[in-house]
């Protein structure tokens, strides 16, 4: 290969990624961050731009490929996943981007967002989780928390949340992150790494919705009680949170517990160290079910597993199979097997 | 081997193969059909099988049968009634006792004729006094115990053994018919190179069938029918889901693409899913869905990536994937979605044939939503409509519907195997690289389909989706643009008549009574207007391949007839459309909802009636 070509960089800014169309969320939604992360990410990763598409099904959020200068197909409720799945399938070059909802993927789309991250087919989903309808103006999601009072729900929902992180790792998942709207840095990182890696990545956005549920996510992510109330994983890492660094994850049995550093002869070794690569899940399901008051909420790469992906191995199933094959065209399909000549 | 001299020549024979579903009958009739079609007759198959792969043993609802169609001259259809039924149970006889012709040879495993199998069926004593078949052509072959003889020393188990006695019944046939053993041997060798013990043990038990047949004295005599003649060039038998996946495989080819195939199983389609999966040779991507949308929504996101996409189903499934086909519409990207029609509504009779699903085609989706609609009319010609769909796909940015049923999908005919350069080439509109910034609605002003800009090309980044847009590309609640963007998308697909061939009438131009059709039962349409031809009636054909948009000079051809009449397997879907289409016609209509094809005999007397005033 050529040293040229294989180092070649492609210098972006954010800028580059935003399109001519006005962006039309009500200010102050969590989805501008998202945005603006997501823009900062890409710019950084080195990919050519026209090799970005971004999928979308429907809700606010799904918006989204409008805003973005790279292919953008903006679907149908709950079937983004089904459509980026064709895309990366036929055309495996590509860095395909899905953008969706707790409603789209969670609800009408579940079927088929766990059947793409059980084909571990190479995608970024990102999920914008804010446990409302936000398009529909304000009816409960899959995630919204038992008991909320929404125009559906007038006197509370009678339904058990589903944990995004738990749904994912359940349909074999190798890939799991969380992050809050407003964290562009954190974010971008998680973006970054997501993109990098080979198979589907599903990153969980706590996103705030201003006008039908806002403020859903502050008791843990709001700017006063964060570092108190969530932890960010890193791989490699001991489980340390707080303002003031002195909190830590241990296991206690077959449990997660928060201990506090210098009490009870507790010091940094004693803490858990955060292995994003085992591909045993059962430490990161624990940490990505995390949930205040008992535990802070998990931030960060949960879960980062190396596998078999379904797209390479589609090329490769094609290859193998071509390289002994007597039919190479359609010449030679037509005749094989049982023919006869008709003078 | 000593033939028997008298011998008769006919220039046609319906044959019929029916047992258990577990029997083998479909395999015992295609073996015949393929050592048929290699001495050169022309032929037309129909497989009727149960949807239960395994339904309880002896009972009429488990019967399975195959029916063959050959002849001296050009076969249209599987034929009406049999001359020859294969019976390996009671239960075959019950199936078929109205379905054999009067006076027919009846060949059956007597040894199966127990008097549990007897009540199973629903007889008293003997079934074939209860039909009043007695009096026909009746060989009552103790075929079990004659495998079991066979096969003695060959040390099987008794499984095994029992299962090789549709050979043994495929070798009496062949006696019949004088036909050649080898072809059949030679599938066995390959079929069991692995264990060549069952190979030599269902040859010997076809052997054993012919032999016996020689033997006996019922027989005779020997029936002979000479080869067709039929234009030259290579022969295969094809079935119509394996010519629909060729067909797709063809127009891939033609136009420099790679092919995507996103479905869900579902009866009677499958088969097309599967012979697109066993083609990784030519590169095809197949995709088994979680479900039919996403069947549908995978292969748009392949479109949308630049493959040929396809998806394939049955009426249900096609019902699921109506929001998808919206989606296609609006995005205006190339998809074909293949409808292999059965019996409805909801799972309705899944294995069985019908034309029902032509309303839900058409208009089956919400908002202003056309689509191109084309009907395939023979299991070869599958080819043709399939590569014709994909065409029109590619060219026009459409996405298009192409219908064909359960009798086709599943019926086979020796089909002329094209030469691929004989078929046209494929040429999608692409973008053009050095129009920037590309305008994803801008229009080519003959065919008004947009340009296609496959994603992964620099500086035609681009977004599409399910909201109006404008020309630009740009989401758009304008009421003016609306409209318009509807009107556009409905000429583009009313454009489409320009390239599509006239309407053919099968006879004369003008007449008495022109007989209407419309994909897969032109066979029986057609023999029924040569027959009523033949009989002297001023009777012509048309059967319509193109649906939406329809052929140009559909007016003008029906205003020379005195009578329309439509005939289809459905309440009158296709006379209904036309009334739209067309108005100022009386179109009297022919219509069956049993789950079968027509037969010639009612088609003709229904036009017959409808000329002499009803």
């Amino acid at each position: 290969m050529n040293n040229m070509e294989e180092t070649q960089t492609f210098q972006y800014t954010p800028k580059d990624f935003k399109s001519d169309q006005e962006v039309r969320w009500c200010p102050g939604c969590g989805d501008h961050a998202v945005l603006n992360a997501v823009q900062k990410a890409l710019s950084e990763l080195g990919i050519p731009k026209e090799k970005f598409a971004f999928i979308s099904g429907i809700g606010c959020s799904s918006r989204f490929p409008y805003y973005m200068d790279t292919y953008g197909f903006h679907g149908i409720h709950g079937r983004a996943s089904a459509i980026a799945s064709g895309v990366k399938i036929a055309n495996p070059e590509l860095s395909v981007w899905q953008i969706t909802g707790d409603g789209d993927a969670l609800a009408i789309g579940g079927n088929h967002f766990i059947h793409a991250i059980r084909r571990n087919i190479d995608l970024n989903i990102i999920l914008f989780n804010n446990q409302i309808y936000g398009l529909t103006k304000g009816q409960y999601s899959p995630t919204s928390e038992k008991g909320l009072v929404t125009k559906t729900s007038p006197f509370g929902t009678i339904e058990e949340p589903f944990s995004v992180g738990e749904l994912v790792i359940g349909a074999k998942g190798k890939f799991f992150a969380r992050t809050i709207d407003a964290n562009v840095t954190l974010s971008t990182q998680i973006y970054i790494e997501a993109a990098q890696h080979k198979g589907t990545s599903v990153i969980e956005v706590l996103q705030n919705c201003i006008i039908f549920n806002d403020g859903i996510h502050d008791v843990v992510a709001g700017r006063e009680v964060r570092d108190d109330r969530t932890i960010i994983l890193k791989h490699g890492e001991p489980m340390i949170f707080g303002k003031d660094r002195n909190k830590g994850l241990v296991l206690d049995g077959l449990k997660l517990k928060v201990v506090t550093l210098g009490e009870n002869g507790i010091s940094e070794k004693n803490l858990l160290v955060h292995d994003a690569h085992e591909s045993n899940p059962g430490i990161q399901y624990m940490l990505a079910n995390m949930k205040y008051p008992e535990y802070p909420v998990a931030l960060g790469v949960i879960r980062s597993v190396d596998g078999h992906t379904y797209d390479a191995d589609v090329e490769e199933q094609i290859k193998s199979v071509q390289k002994d094959a007597k039919i190479k065209c359609m010449d030679d399909l037509m005749v094989s097997g049982s023919t006869w000549k008709v003078e | 081997m000593g033939k028997n001299s008298k011998v008769i020549k006919r220039e046609e024979v319906v044959i019929r193969f029916s047992g258990d579903s577990g029997d083998g009958m479909q395999l015992t009739g295609t073996l015949f059909s393929d050592t048929a079609a290699i001495f050169g007759n022309d032929l037309s198959t129909f497989p009727d099988y149960p949807a239960e792969i395994r339904a309880p043993q002896g009972t009429v609802g488990g019967v399975s049968g195959f029916q063959v169609h050959l002849g001296h001259s050009e076969i249209n259809t599987p034929g009406d009634f049999a001359d020859v039924l294969v019976a390996m149970n009671p239960a075959a006889i019950k199936a078929n006792a109205k379905g054999i012709r009067q006076g027919g040879t009846i060949i059956f495993d007597k040894d199966n004729f127990t008097d549990k199998n007897i009540e199973k069926a629903g007889y008293n004593h003997d079934p074939l006094a209860e039909e009043k078949l007695e009096h026909y052509n009746v060989i009552a072959a103790p075929i079990s115990s004659m495998v079991k003889e066979a096969l003695k020393n060959f040390g099987l188990d008794p499984k095994s053994v029992v299962r090789t006695k549709n050979m043994f019944a495929l070798g009496m046939v062949y006696w019949l018919f004088d036909r050649k053993l080898k072809y059949t041997e030679q599938y066995f060798d390959k079929k069991f190179a692995e264990r060549p013990e069952i190979a030599e043990a269902n040859k010997v038990a076809l052997r054993s069938g012919y032999y016996y047949a020689e033997t006996i004295e019922a027989l005779n005599p020997v029936i002979k029918i000479e080869p067709a003649q039929i234009a030259h060039g290579t022969y295969r038998n094809i079935c119509g889901n394996a010519a629909t996946a060729w067909g797709f495989l063809a127009a891939a080819e033609k136009a420099g693409l790679k092919i995507f195939i996103g479905s869900y199983p579902i009866t009677p389609a499958t088969g097309i899913l599967e012979e697109m999966a066993a083609r990784k040779d030519l590169g095809v991507k197949s995709f088994q869905a979680e479900d039919e949308i996403a069947g549908i929504c995978t292969a748009l996101g392949a479109s949308f990536a630049g493959n040929l996409a396809v998806t394939s189903t049955s009426g249900p499934g096609l019902a699921l994937k109506s929001e998808a086909i919206g989606l296609a519409v609006m995005a205006e990207l190339p998809i074909v979605v293949v409808n292999v029609q059965r019996g409805g509504p909801s799972t309705g009779l899944p294995t069985k044939t019908e034309q029902a699903d032509l309303m839900q085609a058409l208009y089956g989706r919400s908002g202003e939503c056309p689509v191109v609609v084309i009907a395939a009319s023979t299991p070869s010609d599958c080819f043709q409509f399939a590569f014709e769909a994909a065409r029109i796909a590619l060219e026009h940015m459409t996405p298009v519907l192409l219908l064909t049923d359960s009798y086709l999908a599943n019926s086979s005919e020796p089909w002329k195997i094209p030469e691929m350069n004989k078929l046209p080439k494929i040429n999608p509109p692409y973008a053009d690289k050095k129009e920037i910034p590309f305008l994803p609605y801008k229009r080519d002003c003959n065919t008004l389909a947009r340009s296609w800009a496959i994603p992964g090309t620099p500086g035609l980044e681009h977004r599409i989706g399910g909201l109006e847009k404008t020309v630009k590309g740009t989401v758009s609640y304008i009421p003016e643009n609306h409209e318009q963007m509807v009107k556009i998308r409905a000429e583009k697909v009313e454009k489409i008549a320009d390239e599509i061939p006239d309407l053919i009438v099968y006879g004369e131009d003008s007449g008495d009574l022109l007989l209407t059709g419309w994909g897969g039962s032109r066979g029986y349409l057609i023999t029924a207007a040569q027959e009523l031809q033949a009989e002297g009636y001023k009777v012509s054909l048309v059967n319509f391949n193109y649906i939406n948009p329809l052929p140009k000079n559909v007016r003008e051809v029906f205003s020379r007839f005195k009578k329309i009449v439509v005939a289809e397997l459905n309440m009158g879907q296709f006379a209904d459309y036309l009334r739209i289409k067309h108005y100022g016609f009386d179109f009297k209509q022919i219509n069956k909802v049993q789950g079968l094809p027509f037969t010639i005999k009612e088609i003709k007397e229904k036009c017959i009636k409808i000329l002499e005033g009803e």
